[in-house]
């Protein structure tokens, strides 16, 4: 790496408003970097060179008239492309939505190019956000960093690799089930879920409404509290975007785990966990315990009934969403069919992936007539057994601590032909995401040289605590600096 | 728990408007009965006192409905496969 693209994004923040380094010499040096990358990655979808270079040089201009910039000032950010922004493609990683170009900019992006970030690019993505892996989008497989044989995990797999490889110091992400923590654990970087409803879903193409959320991707805690601050607070432009104080989440980091109850759910943890993951884990509990922390053990005894109850819920709401793409009025028409229903549904045949329609048929079959109220109601009824559990729990702790994930990165094609052995890759994430409340996850050490994630879950809107704990946590391990063998050697 | 056969599938992607191929309705066909057979233990639970959640948000934040200007037509078709007189052009759908 050179050394511009090794800094954190709080340091080039505050450098480049300090006009120690021009903007446009940290975004050429990433833009560098990631051509030297890609090849091997695969995390972009597309890279917006000129567009980057040219919003670099007007902060820059701005800042040599005496401008005052925002705390992302020069900052470099991948974008996952289920973000619009005006002017640009977003595909979602589908063939539906091959070129095209929506008419309005998604407010996370705008809150953070109004904050001076500079957008390097599109990352790679599941279809629609739907996988663990990465592999079901349309258009490429990235690999990680670590080990270019193994997915990057998913939904974000390109924004998580993009951060894990050092060609962006921060990523935008989505997580609906676990879709920034799991690839941010796979690929050994910081992903942050803040509670539904802390950042605006405007332009943010839709998966199941009722869980989706942006967050970031980041190598230090530090960088996902400043972008935190930009990303969160109500917009007009989304009805259900929370209109609670969003804090200044940086101010309090350095309050440090002191203090702090972490409640660990050991009867959860027994449905499975690798053993090197569940001794790095333990590992880590210890170093939090080293900080200041203290521990009691809490039950979650719903949080098994997660993933089925999730597949449900996000199926049926993925089923109506997606009922959009229709060949109308945006996005890949299907040539030369005989009727309206012809073009619907041979559009939606050709446009879709496997598991996009996978997800569409079961999620119109737990809607159907006969099948609603055995499935659908249920499921609801289990998401709040499920919240109710967290409610319990936080009466005595302050966070949850979990493995982010049950076992390390899995190798490409290892379990693309079982859907459901893919699905349960997110058990220790969809639990937080049911309950609509933030998770952070933070490297925590390593299986066999993989990176593992610590996961830690938080009260909804509480967020500061989970930063505190995952910066108190930074503070006194190194797993964080460790830096994948092919970012070093390029 | 039912047992998915091919018609279902068929049954259930006709509603959402999906053509699918005779190896993908097999191929769902498959996966939708392992997929339940997982799901099938939510249906032991007593959830008969339990209210369904359908939003992780609890306080609705509607704002003041007042009229505001939107995309513009033409900007609004602009991504249209087919478009012609400011309208969206389908396949004719009533003969005549």
């Amino acid at each position: 790496m050179s050394s511009l693209t090794e800094l954190s994004a709080t340091e080039i923040g505050r450098r480049v408003r300090a006009r120690e380094l021009s903007a446009e010499e940290v975004t050429r040096a990433h833009l560098a970097r990631v051509a030297l990358l890609e090849p091997s990655i695969d995390a972009f979808l597309s890279v917006f060179e000129e567009r980057a270079v040219a919003s670099a040089r007007k902060l820059d201009a701005g800042l040599a008239a005496g401008r005052p910039a925002g705390p992302l000032a020069g900052v470099p950010v991948a974008i996952k492309d289920v973000l619009d922004i005006e002017g640009t493609v977003t595909t979602c990683g589908s063939r539906i939505l091959s070129g095209y170009r929506p008419p309005f900019t998604a407010t996370a992006v705008a809150r953070l190019e109004a904050a001076g970030a500079v957008v390097l690019g599109k990352t790679n993505l599941d279809e629609f956000a739907m996988g663990s892996s990465t592999e079901n989008s349309a258009y490429k497989k990235t690999r990680n960093p670590w080990d270019a044989t193994r997915v990057p995990g998913g939904s974000s797999g390109g924004s998580a690799a993009a951060v894990a490889a050092g060609v962006s110091p921060l990523a935008l992400g989505t997580d609906t089930g676990g879709s920034i923590r799991q690839p941010a654990a796979l690929c050994g970087v910081v992903g942050l879920k803040p509670t539904y409803g802390r950042v605006s879903r405007y332009g943010l193409v839709a998966f199941a409404s009722s869980l989706d959320q942006v967050g970031s991707l980041s190598r230090t805690v530090e960088d996902a509290a400043l972008c935190a601050s930009v990303l969160c607070g109500a917009d007009p432009h989304d009805a259900t975007s929370a209109r609670e104080v969003v804090p200044d989440f940086s101010a309090t980091l350095a309050e440090g785990a002191r203090g702090l109850t972490i409640g660990v759910p050991w009867t959860f943890l027994a449905e499975g966990v690798e053993a090197q993951t569940l001794a790095a884990f333990r590992d880590s509990l210890r170093a939090l315990e080293a900080a200041g922390a203290r521990l009691v053990e809490v039950d979650l005894p719903n949080a098994g009934h997660a993933i089925a109850t999730y597949y449900i819920v996000a199926t049926a709401e993925a089923s109506s969403n997606l009922a959009r793409f229709d060949g109308v009025r945006y996005g890949y028409r299907a040539p030369n069919v005989r009727d309206l229903r012809g073009l619907y549904g041979e559009s939606r045949d050709h446009g879709f992936g496997a598991e996009v329609k996978r997800r569409i048929i079961l999620g119109t079959f737990v809607l159907s007539s006969g099948y609603y109220d055995a499935y659908y109601v249920r499921a609801q009824k289990l998401r709040t057994l499920i919240r109710a559990d967290y409610e319990m729990a936080f009466a005595s702790c302050d966070a949850i601590a979990t493995p982010t994930t049950p076992t390390p990165a899995f190798k490409l094609g290892e379990k693309t032909a079982d859907p459901l052995q893919m699905y349960l890759a997110d058990i220790f994430t969809v639990p937080a995401s049911l309950a609509g409340i933030p998770g952070l996850s933070v490297p925590c050490g390593f299986s066999a040289g993989l990176p593992v994630g610590l996961q830690l879950v938080g009260r909804a809107f509480d967020e500061a605590t989970l930063l505190r704990l995952g910066h108190a946590f930074q503070v006194v391990t190194e797993h964080h600096k460790a830096r994948p063998a092919l970012a070093r050697s390029l | 728990m039912p047992k998915v056969s091919v018609e279902m599938v068929d049954h259930v992607a006709r509603l959402a408007q999906l053509s699918l191929t005779p190896a993908e309705r097999e191929l769902f066909a498959r996966q939708l009965q392992e997929i339940l057979a997982y799901a099938e233990k939510v249906q032991a639970l007593d959830t008969v006192s339990v209210e369904p959640m359908s939003h992780a948000r609890t306080s609705e934040a509607l704002r003041e409905d007042q009229p505001a200007a939107g995309i513009e037509r033409e900007v609004a078709l602009g991504e249209a496969p087919d478009a012609a007189d400011h309208l969206f052009r389908v396949p004719r759908v009533i003969r005549g």
